[in-house]
């Protein structure tokens, strides 16, 4: 792969790993505001079914990781395992397309 | 004080091994002085690298208890406190004998990152002027002292596990070119330098500036190059 792609995904990987950053953060408190008085299947459905605000936050935050884990995977491969080339370039891919389509599944799950 | 060191120094090549050596405790004594005690008083077949004794000419960097070190100002007050030094060549170079590595890796590596300054002007013309506030020229004066010792290198994790990165003093190098205005090869040097086996391997683990007995912070200009890299990569000019 050439310098330039090489670059444009290291910068790639750190941008999402600054909405990753608010994506957990928003999460977080999600959490703490959610686990008063209980946590409950229903509760948490009545807050997302139909709910765009939380469908469009959950997409993003899933195209994040979908950024983000590959690219930061075939660095730490190439680092400690010296795989290299098209191969792993098509494993990470795959692995990218794997991550999207369980977390867009969980996301319609709550959403529909 | 004791009245004596335990000194273990490493003899042979990579398939060497520590030799144990008693050596008299000195007031304001320096790691140098031991090793130079022992060549001189015990062993004239230790070989060992020193020049000027006063840290300007980088060639007397040893791992000094497991840790990478210029020998000539390194107090044995601070280092041995109990009396025990260990002494091993500078790690992450091949061995040539005793305390010696073979250090052309690490400098053909300066010159894979463009290393060398490359003019835009003859003698006959003007001065540069460089503003010394310039944010440029504090970048370049922040990295320029490099003594080549080669401390930051032999402390690095990644130039371990990836052989072909071109480490920490190479990088510094490059960002003081990369800010000195009068420099024509900025674009081939980003190329030189971004990428897997350049400053984008670095994990900014901070034992290169932690080390680094110039007090120089490489990951610093590491950092720089990065961001240079990346600006140019988005611009579509790398
Ligand atoms: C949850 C929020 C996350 C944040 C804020 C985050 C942030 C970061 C940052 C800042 C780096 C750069 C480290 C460096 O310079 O070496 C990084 C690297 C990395 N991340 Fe994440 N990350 C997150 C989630 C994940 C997830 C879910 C994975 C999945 C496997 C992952 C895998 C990696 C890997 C393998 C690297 C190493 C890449 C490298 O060093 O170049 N991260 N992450
Ligand atoms: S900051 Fe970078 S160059 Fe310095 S020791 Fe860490 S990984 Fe190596
Ligand atoms: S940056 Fe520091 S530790 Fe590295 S070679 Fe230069 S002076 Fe030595
Ligand atoms: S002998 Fe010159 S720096 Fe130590």
């Amino acid at each position: 792969m050439n310098t330039r792609t090489e670059v444009r995904l290291w910068a790639a990987q750190r941008i999402s790993a600054m909405v990753l950053g608010v994506c957990v953060f928003v999460h977080l408190i999600t959490i703490m505001v959610a686990m008063r008085g209980g946590l409950s299947a229903a509760e948490i459905l009545e807050r997302t079914q139909g709910n765009w605000a939380w469908f469009v936050f959950y997409v993003v935050f899933v195209a994040a990781v979908v950024v983000h884990a590959p690219i930061g995977l075939r660095t730490i491969i190439e680092e400690w395992l010296g795989w290299r080339g098209t191969w792993l370039d098509i494993l990470l891919v795959v692995l990218a397309a794997a991550l999207g389509l369980w977390g867009l599944r969980a996301v319609w799950a709550v959403f529909a | 004080m004791s009245d004596f060191l335990t000194v273990r120094v490493w003899r042979g090549d990579e398939q060497g091994g520590f030799q144990t050596f008693e050596v008299p405790r000195l007031e304001s004594q320096t790691v140098l002085d031991v090793v130079s005690h022992i060549q001189r008083q015990l062993d004239p077949t230790l070989a060992y690298r020193f020049a000027c004794r006063v840290g300007m000419c980088g060639s007397c960097a040893m791992t000094v208890n497991g840790k990478a070190r210029w020998t000539c100002r390194t107090h044995v007050a601070k280092v041995a406190a109990d009396g025990n030094l260990e002494l091993a060549p500078l790690a992450h170079l091949p061995v040539v004998r005793d305390l010696v590595t073979d250090m052309s890796a690490f400098f053909d590596k300066w010159a894979r990152a463009r290393g060398q300054f490359h003019p835009t002007a003859t003698r006959k013309d003007p001065f540069a002027r460089i503003r010394p506030d310039s944010a440029q020229r504090i970048n370049a004066d922040a990295g320029i002292e490099c003594i080549g010792c080669g401390v930051c290198y032999a402390s690095c994790d990644v130039v371990q596990w990836r052989p072909d990165y071109l480490g920490p003093a190479a990088l510094n190098r490059a960002w003081t070119l990369v800010n000195d205005e009068r420099d024509g090869a900025q674009a081939e040097r980003l190329r030189a330098v971004a990428g897997d086996a350049g400053c984008h391997a670095c994990h900014t683990h901070l034992s290169c500036t932690e080390r680094c007995p110039k007090h120089i912070s490489p990951t610093a200009g590491i950092a720089g190059l990065k961001r240079a890299a990346m600006k140019a990569a988005l611009r579509g000019d790398l």
